[in-house]
């Protein structure tokens, strides 16, 4: 029998079997609050991994004992998430020296509790623990599956499942991303100002991966990538609720938002890529498009230098806007691209400035800059590369050209639906 | 906590820039040395000499091995070290930034193990 905790919980309810709740709704409530009970715990006992075990605690005494939701789910689960890490410590002194246990119990004691309705407490841990799972001291990967299952509170098979690995590999991973925050003491803070913009790009990274991976993922199971998306998205408006002032996170909100809203018509019932110009406007998730531009705007707005995030919004929201194709505004898309280059000189960025640029001065000027692109060999072995030369070839009308560009694309061209359109081009040639 | 930062560099280029500006590295160093002392991280530091002058032993079925040379053969080798106390990681690596050879060559950080 385990010492009485030292605080009771705020609405300790009898466990009484025949009222205990429907699991689905705890389900949901855990999805909800994991990260920032967890966020909050750590703060409070000071170790990751004791806190994720008292997480687990905590939810399984809500499982027993919840006969409906408490007035406040958040501050019971750290609460009793709190007692529960207090047990488990008590639980290790035969296992631990003695002075261990006094030193930890007496850093949970002096840590002060937070109030049962400080959102801003709450928030404070959340962030620190934002930037503790997406520290550089951390591989990239490390980072995107510590978020992942800390913040989001994905499951580690969810994890696992999502980066095609087993889930022992990952469950080690994780075990060992853990290890290394205790045992190289990487902070469980907020960067300071000075250093706080370029932690924000590591992590604002980490969420544009986990939504390309969504998004435009080369594996995986369809339904995941949808789910990774939704993930990416969640993580955006926290951190946009948590950080003020920064238009980054605008910025990169919006682009998920406004490539998100065109998802239903990206791909048709057969699982064929449908291209922009072909895809059905009207199928567009118009109040997500609105959530979006409101957003760019902002950011555009912010004194400081556009993000390459909010920029790639700008032209997002520019494809968003137009009711038509043919109404796209692609004299402001090229500018557009123009300043990415600046901020961010990549060939891909240069590829698609190409392409804006054959909307507006006509595809031979376009293919100077692809030739000159293709001359340089950066892109080699990119199937999108002769794939848009082939585009701009069988515009001017030089079929047999644009005929052995698309087979370059076809040989180079990895995934299905990728090679089923390249096939089509083709097959449109004759 | 403390922290080992091991400095790693090519000596090539290292003898390269001691002919060439030896005197700024030394006075960058002495100076870097002085204000980590003066805010209290610096536990130890040292330089090392060349891995030419290495030897690497080895025990093996109650046999020492001895070989001339360092243990293995890299792109950038050990060529010094601090022993610091810092507050965390963070504060860890802004000091290891700080090393004048981390211009041009690597500074590992290695947290010191703790027994209990």
């Amino acid at each position: 029998m385990t010492a009485a905790p030292a605080i009771r919980p705020l609405r300790a309810t009898p466990a009484r079997r025949e009222h205990r709740m429907h699991e689905g709704e705890i389900e949901r409530i855990f999805r909800d609050e994991a990260g920032r009970v967890l966020a909050t715990l750590i703060r409070l006992v000071g170790d990751f991994e004791l806190a994720e075990e008292a997480l687990q605690d905590a939810f399984a005494a809500a499982v027993e004992q919840w006969t409906a939701v408490p007035a406040n789910p958040r501050a019971w689960l750290v609460n009793v998430g709190r007692n529960k890490a207090i047990d488990r410590i008590r639980r290790q002194i035969r296992l631990r020296a003695k002075r261990r246990y006094f030193e930890a119990e007496a850093i949970i004691a002096s840590q002060a509790l937070p109030p049962e309705a400080d959102e801003d407490a709450f928030g404070d841990d959340m962030l620190r623990l934002i930037f503790t799972c997406c520290h550089p001291a951390l591989s990239m990967e490390t980072r995107v599956a510590l978020t992942l299952r800390a913040i989001c509170g994905l499951s580690t098979e969810a994890v696992a499942r999502a980066f095609l690995v087993n889930e022992e590999t990952m469950a080690q991973r994780l075990v060992r991303a853990k290890r290394k925050i205790r045992g190289a003491g990487i902070p469980y803070a907020t960067p300071s100002a000075d250093m706080l913009d370029e932690r924000l790009d590591g992590v604002l990274a980490v969420i544009y991966l986990v939504f390309s991976e969504g998004y435009a993922g080369t594996s995986g199971a369809a339904l995941m990538r949808e789910d990774l998306a939704r993930e990416a998205i969640r993580l955006g408006r926290l951190l946009e609720e948590l950080l003020h002032g920064r238009s980054a996170i605008a910025g990169l909100l919006a682009l998920m938002l406004l490539h998100d809203a065109r998802r239903a018509t990206r791909a048709s019932a057969d699982g064929d890529i449908v291209l922009l110009e072909d895809q059905d406007r009207s199928q567009w998730d118009q109040a997500q498009i609105a959530d979006g531009l409101a957003l760019v705007e902002r950011a555009l707005c912010a004194p400081e230098r556009p993000s390459v995030y909010t920029v790639q919004a700008a032209i997002a929201a520019l494809h968003a806007r137009a009711r038509h194709h043919q109404d796209t505004d692609w004299p402001q898309i090229v500018g557009l691209y123009e300043v990415l280059l600046r901020l961010q000189p990549s060939p891909v960025v240069e590829l698609n400035h190409a392409a804006a640029v054959s909307m507006v001065d006509g595809p031979a000027r376009a293919l100077d800059l692809i030739d000159a692109l293709t001359a340089r060999g950066d892109l080699a072995g990119y199937h999108l590369l002769p794939s848009v030369r082939a585009n701009l070839l069988n515009r001017q009308g030089r079929r047999e050209e644009a005929r052995a560009a698309y087979q370059e694309a076809l040989v180079l061209a990895k995934l299905d639906p990728e090679r089923r359109l390249i096939v089509k081009r083709l097959a449109e040639l004759d | 906590m403390q922290y080992l930062l091991l400095i790693y560099a090519n000596e090539a280029e290292a003898d390269k820039m001691r002919e060439s500006g030896h005197k700024d590295m030394m006075d960058a160093y002495r100076s870097f040395t002085q204000s980590i002392i003066e805010k209290g991280n610096f536990k130890a530091g040292d330089a090392l000499q060349r891995t030419s002058n290495a030897t690497t032993v080895r025990v093996r079925n109650g046999k020492t091995l001895t070989t001339d040379g360092p243990f293995a053969e890299t792109r950038e080798q050990l060529g010094g070290y601090y022993l610091i106390e810092a507050k965390d990681l963070d504060e860890a690596t802004v000091i290891a930034a700080r090393v004048p050879s981390a211009k041009f060559g690597s500074i590992e950080v290695r947290p010191i193990m703790v027994y209990s």
